[in-house]
């Protein structure tokens, strides 16, 4: 591929990455949140994070289908803009739909299992946040490439907690699992001379 | 149409301070919070301090006619206002039926007549969290019952939403039993707090909030309020709900506002009334304990919710 496409695709990773963010303050600002804003930026930033998630998940494959290894390079950033879609709805929930009364989260806790699935998801997502820097790539070695499989599970995690959250009608948040579950297990498909799994 | 004015908020309650969460470490709090993310939380914390107001003041009309749950339209709350801009209701009829000596189909306008209608100020306690507190036009549910005349076999009152796929779209999907259909015990129907809602802040019912007639049972999770309802019968044995057929684990007959018993999955303890960032402590029975709570003497309240 030629460097300017791969610019362009770097330029439109960062845009639409950028845009729900963008969206939610403009809605901020024009009055465009629900009545209940909290919950609507809850659910807007939980749900740009999984989406985030996914895309990334779809990288891998994508090199194998295509052979491009460019689509490997828009792992690192979709995982790190996931992390901060994360950060933002972890945030919120505890700073502002709490406002940091510990004991009322840990009253919410012991029902809440879909908060200990986000929680599970958000410490792998930090923790491969931490270690994304190319430097510790290259300190960790092959313990980095072991830790960073700990995005499938992470995966996992994020699609319960969506589903658990849901009241009625699960359609939406089981398809996002639907496609986060066939992201996992193409990569069970043997490796071929195009390209090799990771 | 005559208007007489009941506010049953008593004003005691108005300004509860223990009932609320600690507001001035909240606000600060969220401060710290903004160092972070910043300019989002800081942007939330803005509206904390800006829309500073009684816990009980009633929630802005904007609001109230903005963030419905009517999943016959939509499941997006905020979907649901454009999605039923369209619902006719009028013509409309209301059929009172069942284990009754004087059934009667009531044309919409003959309802209002006949019942006319007064304000009442009601907070309403969604099963979600969060909560409003709503000045309903209305009447008692009661009147129309004794108009109706039950029969001596009859226990309960069933409720009916229409059932029109063509206006509501969500009824086109098959997740859940259309239609939509409550039910109360009689002495829950005839207690003087229940009412059929034709108005709020003195306007007609719009679609959204379930024009041109719903059920407001305030010391009940909002979903038993049951919306544009085309069928009212009494009936000898307990109906089974639309959510009971969804999820009978999580939603009972009952329903009562109670933040002892957890939801399945959350607990109740905690409400955010919408128009402010605070979280108030849910009160039993939604706060109207004294005029309900005789009729549950002896029940055990998590196993009947």
């Amino acid at each position: 591929m030629k460097p300017t496409y791969r610019a362009a695709l770097l330029v439109a990773l960062h845009l639409s990455a950028l845009y729900p963010l963008a969206l939610v303050i403009w809605d901020y600002h024009t009055g465009g949140l629900s009545a209940n804003p909290i919950e609507d930026i809850t659910r807007r930033t939980g749900h740009t994070a999984i989406v985030l998630l996914t895309v990334s998940l779809a990288a891998t494959p994508a090199r194998r289908l295509t052979g491009w290894s460019l689509f490997i390079r828009l792992r690192r950033p979709l995982g790190l803009y996931s992390f901060f879609y994360a950060s933002i709805h972890l945030m919120i929930f505890i700073g502002l739909d709490f406002g940091f009364d510990w004991e009322l989260i840990w009253l919410e806790w012991p029902k809440k299992r879909f908060i200990v699935a986000g929680l599970a998801a958000y410490v792998i997502l930090l923790s491969l946040a931490i270690t994304s820097p190319k430097l510790m790539v290259a300190r960790l070695g092959a313990a980095w490439k072991k830790l960073h499989r700990m995005v499938y599970p992470a995966s996992i995690f994020a699609a319960a907690h969506f589903v658990w959250l849901v009241k009625g009608d699960k359609t939406r948040p089981m398809v996002y699992a639907a496609v986060i579950a066939a992201l996992l297990l193409v990569r069970l498909i043997p490796v071929t001379a195009k390209g090799r799994g990771s | 149409m005559k208007r007489s004015a009941r506010y049953i908020i008593p004003s005691s309650q108005i300004t509860q301070e223990s009932a609320y969460l600690n507001r001035r470490s909240f606000i600060k709090s969220a401060g710290l919070a903004m160092a972070a993310p910043g300019m989002l939380l800081g942007a939330a914390g803005e509206v904390a301090a800006a829309r500073a107001r009684a816990v009980d003041d009633p929630t802005l009309y904007a609001d109230i006619i903005s963030y419905n749950n009517y999943y016959e339209f939509s499941q997006e709350k905020t979907a649901v206002a454009a999605l039923a801009h369209d619902l006719v209701t009028d013509p409309w009829s209301v059929s009172v039926e069942g284990l009754v000596k004087k059934p009667r189909k009531y044309d919409i306008d003959d309802l209002k007549k006949s019942f006319g209608a007064e304000q009442r100020i009601y907070r309403m306690r969604c099963v979600e969290g969060w909560s409003m507190v709503i000045p309903w036009d209305g009447f008692e549910l009661s009147r129309l019952i004794t108009e109706a005349d039950p029969q001596s076999e009859a226990k309960y009152v069933k409720f009916t939403t229409l059932l029109d796929p063509k206006q509501m779209p969500g009824q086109r999907k098959s997740y859940f039993s259309w239609p939509y259909v409550e039910g109360l015990r009689l002495d829950e129907a005839m207690n003087s707090l229940t009412l059929l809602a034709t108005g709020i802040y003195g306007k007609p019912l719009l679609p959204q909030n379930g024009a041109p007639v719903r059920l407001v049972v305030p010391w009940k999770y909002g979903f038993k309020g049951i919306k544009s309802i085309v069928k009212i019968e009494l009936v000898a044995r307990r109906p089974v709900s639309l959510w009971m057929n969804t999820s009978s684990a999580e939603y009972g007959f009952y329903a009562n506002v109670n933040p002892n018993v957890d939801h399945p999955r959350w607990s109740q303890r905690t409400e955010r009334r919408i128009g402010d960032l605070r979280r108030v402590r849910t009160m039993m029975f939604n706060g109207y304990e004294k005029e309900v709570a005789d009729m549950y003497k002896g029940m055990d309240l998590a196993r009947y919710f």
